[in-house]
């Protein structure tokens, strides 16, 4: 029993490597993408400065100028982490019926992928993450977290938000089962997530309404979550409850959703 | 002459061929191009909300920067519509199909343009062409027959100077194949830029984006005349107004580059 415990870890360890080292080969697209996030990052440090400047210093949202700097480049760094605009393998393995083989595969193919997500986000924190946020440490004013715990947090709390993103991609890709063809949903989802995570403005730049109603869906734990964190904006243990719990019932209804598909299945020819 | 003429009759017959194909799955159409209409409505939603905290940003009123935008959102969207498949380019270059691209009796840029030509990509367009409808309506501009035609024209040179972008950032990838996420620096990264106007930015990446890639061409110099006023950067008054003229000197510009980034091409060898 223990052993095929240990056999099992050990399983979505060399998945998650195995997640690494894919894209850990694409180095030249890895400095081109840390280069478009640095450009990206410039464009909205501009209008976000811009709004300062409009209103003569003080604060917006309740961030001030040094802490909007530091979540623009923070942001760019987590971008790739989170993925908000990749994943759509597994929905063309439904479209394809390629899924039968992993559905066949001797693990919960839900876990197999998270475990490869983790792998591919390890990469990123590395190769994408540091890029952006060094950048924007030595060029800009920077908000430096005023305890050492902070930063601990901070990567508990993109790893949350990874896992939440994941879940939600995952959820998405399922319904592949069902439509054969999910890539208008993930379409739509795609164009809305990284806006509604806090990509382009923080989310506190929005009307309160808009804000509550936010705090309702998945998408604050994506991203504005861990910049939170991270300038020590608001309490950092009910950010990361609100990313364990959306994180908790995604992957739940993840794995509900997959059994249900499995049912429906059918192996051509089989 | 007449081979233009050919090839485009020929490239008209290929984007109506893939129209009726789109058209064909009525309800993936549908959503497909909602999501469109929505990326450009994230947009739009980002700069209503900015406003609701400031009264101008770089020195323009909401109505202002909504005229740019849409401008801009107008360009693009016809742009992508036209060109926006290049940027299948480096799967043509790794797998080697660009040889048959090379060997058809047929421009190799209008081949690559109606590769993937994606009628839903029409959704930005409308929803720019509604916020400037909107606008339009509701500013009182002051209506010349020399601004009537600028409001026709701006959108077309400025779709001529995106898709001169499009082309001559994808031609990076005959040099650095895996580094088309660097040209989104310039397509949609200059996107961005061209919906705000450029006194919202500063030093070289207002530069770079304004002038070396004629951004301020596409939006917001038209936008200056259009509503009667001088750039509070200086620049002379029919500098507002050579619009097409850049747009012509980009179109030849990115089809030198594109001339000599075929000739560097070389086939995968198997």
């Amino acid at each position: 029993m223990l052993t095929d415990v240990r056999a099992l870890i050990g399983c979505y360890l060399r998945i998650a490597l195995a997640g690494f080292h894919r894209y850990a080969t694409y180095r030249q697209a890895t400095v081109a993408g840390a280069a478009t996030n640095i450009v990206f990052g410039l464009i909205r440090v501009g209008i976000l400065a811009a709004v300062y400047t409009a209103q003569g210093g003080g604060s917006v949202g309740g961030y001030d100028l040094t802490t909007t700097v530091t979540y623009v480049w923070l942001g760019q760094g987590l971008l790739s982490i989170v993925e908000f605009w990749g994943g759509t393998e597994l929905t063309n393995r439904i479209r394809t019926g390629a899924v039968v083989v992993d559905l066949s595969r001797p693990w919960n193919p839900q876990a197999a992928l998270l475990a490869e997500d983790t792998g591919r986000a390890g990469f990123a924190a590395l190769a994408r993450l540091v890029p952006p946020v060094l950048f924007g440490m030595v060029v800009f004013p920077f908000r430096w977290p005023d305890n050492p715990w902070v930063p601990v947090l901070f990567l508990v709390s993109a790893l949350l938000a990874m896992v939440v993103s994941f879940g939600a991609r995952f959820l998405l890709s399922l319904t592949a089962f069902w439509l054969l063809d999910s890539r208008g949903v993930l379409g739509v989802y795609q164009v809305v997530s990284s806006t509604l995570a806090g990509l382009e403005i923080p989310l506190g730049y929005f009307p309160g309404w808009a804000r509550t109603a936010l705090w309702f869906t998945p998408f604050p734990a994506m991203l504005q979550s861990p910049i939170d964190v991270f300038v020590q904006h608001g309490s950092a243990v009910a950010l990361l409850v609100h990313q364990v719990v959306w994180a908790v019932l995604l992957l739940s209804l993840g794995q509900l959703l997959l059994r249900s598909a499995v049912r429906k299945v059918v192996v051509q020819g089989g | 002459m007449a081979d233009a003429v050919t090839s485009f009759g020929t490239y008209r017959h290929l984007v109506a061929a893939q129209v009726r194909g789109q058209l064909s799955y009525r309800s993936s159409f549908v959503l497909n191009c909602f999501g469109q209409m929505l990326a450009q409505c994230t947009d739009l939603v980002v700069i209503l909300v900015l406003f609701s905290r400031v009264a101008s940003l770089g020195g323009f009123g909401v109505r202002d920067v909504l005229l740019i935008y849409s401008l801009a959102g107008l360009s693009f969207g016809l742009a992508d519509l036209v060109v926006g498949s290049i940027d299948q380019l480096p799967t043509f270059i790794r797998t080697g199909e660009f040889d048959v691209v090379l060997l058809r009796p047929l421009g190799t840029l209008a081949q690559l343009a109606a590769s993937d030509f994606q009628l839903r990509r029409l959704g930005r367009v409308i929803t720019a062409l509604g916020v400037l409808g909107y606008v339009l309506s509701t500013s009182d501009l002051d209506w010349t027959v020399a601004r009537v035609a600028l409001l026709v024209v701006t959108p077309l040179a400025g779709m001529v100077i995106f898709s001169s972008i499009f082309v001559a950032a994808s031609s990076v990838c005959f040099w650095f194949i895996d580094s088309r996420e660097l040209a989104n620096t310039v397509t949609y990264g200059g996107s961005y830029f061209t919906s705000y106007p450029i006194t919202v930015f500063t030093g070289w990446l207002r530069t770079f984006l304004a002038y070396v890639v004629p951004g301020a061409f596409v939006a917001y110099y038209p936008a200056l005349v259009l509503i009667g006023r001088a750039d509070p950067l200086g620049a002379p008054t029919w500098l507002c107004s050579v619009s097409p003229v850049v747009a012509l000197l980009s179109a030849l510009g990115a089809a030198t580059v594109w001339r000599r980034a075929v000739r560097h091409y070389r086939g995968t060898g198997s």
